[in-house]
């Protein structure tokens, strides 16, 4: 895919997603409002952080940052306490809101940081931007561990499971002269082998002769099932149906015969073709049929 | 040719909105026949076909046809159109019949999909072995 500027990335959407809680650091480092500013200058020094909220009884009073302190140290100040000049005009964020509304807050004051508030008032988080990159990075690298881990779980599958002989059998039940939806089936093993790993040409060679089986099912017979039957080494197709069966089954195997009625035709299908294409996908391929009781169609794709 | 190119070629219309013209098309195929589309044509083919039906879709999805043209001036139902969206295969629409279109395009440069086991099999039954230079051109299917 190509990145369009007014595609909306995975950064773009984590901003929306994730939650100013999620990202937040938790444990404050706060003053009260009778710390002098050389306390504050030694805590910002020591702690290595550029601003502290202000709090009295719990309750947020305000901001003191490390320009107060360079201020301060100008006019010889630094025995003077919090309180005296802090910011009381504070820009709060609430812990529920989400990652952006913190991102516009940042661009529209320029402050280094935000108290976080919750539903009552109380502070309990202080936010920086350095906290959003970090919480972005990290929710990031998750996900991408988790999908990395699904795509090795499907593709190791057989791996992962230990028996003389395992294998994967997905059934599906076709319906007869449901012509809109053949090909279903057909379109759901294909995405099986792709999440398995398979290799595209065998994978082209499975969806293709399946398709061709489908479309036999839904045109010739009363209904039937489709069977992939995956092992590590090869992938077994079964298109059976309970009837009606075919009369001459050499004759249904050549090339260019077709019973296939005209709407079925016109629709661009029908033209004696299925069989001869799904021999030439299999490994190997048998056709048994019996009048009135039914058509077993089997093929071998060998998966190596 | 870029599908870019293509509807260039042939005078042509987007019908999948979004659809990214940059992609890369190797060779054609023109075919009303599903089942030749299914054995004739490799991954990445641009099918050419006077069939609206959504199975065109599906037959594109099963053999890893790279996009659809719809030719004399045909345009698919919306089963079709909503197939297409969501299988992510772009359509296009000429006006040209599907000798014109194809035509158009071949005399652009863009080659067939060559020669296929089935066929040449089906020729040899009809007229003997007597095609050994052609014979290292056969795709296997």
């Amino acid at each position: 895919m190509n990145a369009n500027p007014g595609e909306v990335t995975r950064v773009q959407e984590l901003v929306y997603e994730l939650k100013i809680d999620q990202v937040m650091t938790r444990d404050v480092i706060s003053v009260t409002p009778d710390t002098t500013l050389g306390d504050l200058k030694e805590l910002l020094r020591t702690k290595r952080i550029s601003g502290v909220p202000v709090v009295q009884e719990g309750a947020l009073v305000g901001m003191i940052s490390i320009e107060n302190v360079i201020l301060a140290l100008e006019r010889g100040e630094l025995a003077a306490p919090v309180g005296s000049r802090m910011t009381t005009d504070v820009v709060s964020v609430r812990a529920e809101d989400t990652v952006v509304s913190a991102v516009n807050l940042f661009a529209r004051y320029g402050y280094g940081r935000f108290p976080v508030l919750d539903g009552k008032g109380a502070l309990v988080g202080i936010l920086t931007k350095g906290d959003i990159v970090r919480g972005m990075l990290k929710r990031m690298e998750v996900e991408w561990q988790a999908e990395e881990l699904e795509r090795y779980r499907a593709s190791h599958i057989f791996e992962d499971i230990e028996s003389d002989e395992t294998g994967l059998i997905l059934r599906y039940r076709v319906k007869r002269q449901d012509f809109i939806r053949a090909g279903e089936a057909a379109s759901k093993i294909k995405r099986a082998l792709e999440r398995l790993g398979a290799h595209p040409r065998i994978i082209r060679r499975v969806a293709v002769a399946s398709y061709e089986a489908e479309t036999n099912l839904v045109i010739h017979s009363v209904g039937g099932e489709i069977i992939a039957e995956i092992h590590p080494d090869r992938i077994k197709l079964v298109a059976v149906d309970s009837g009606p069966g075919i009369a001459d089954v050499q004759q249904a195997l050549q090339a260019g015969y077709s019973t296939a009625p005209d709407w079925i035709r016109e629709l661009g299908f029908g033209a004696g073709m299925g069989l001869s294409n799904i021999k030439a996908c299999s490994d190997s391929m048998k056709l048994e049929s019996e009048l009135g009781v039914g058509t077993r169609l089997e093929l071998t794709i060998k998966l190596q | 040719m870029t599908l870019e190119e293509v509807l260039s070629v042939i005078d042509g219309k987007l019908l999948s909105p979004g659809a990214d013209l940059a992609m890369e098309v190797g060779m054609a195929c023109g075919a009303d026949l599903m089942s030749d589309v299914l054995a004739f044509t490799h991954e990445g083919t641009l099918l050419l076909t006077g069939l609206t039906n959504p199975q065109v879709v599906r037959t594109a999805e099963m053999s890893g046809i790279a996009a659809v043209v719809f030719v004399r001036g045909k345009v698919p139902p919306a089963e079709t159109l909503s197939l297409a969206q969501s299988t992510g295969i772009p359509l296009l629409a000429s006006r040209l019949t599907m000798y014109e279109t194809c035509g158009r395009l071949f005399r652009a440069g863009l080659p067939s999909c060559g020669m296929f086991e089935l066929s040449t099999n089906s020729w040899q039954q009809a007229f003997g072995d007597d095609s050994e230079a052609d014979a290292e051109q056969v795709h296997p299917s």
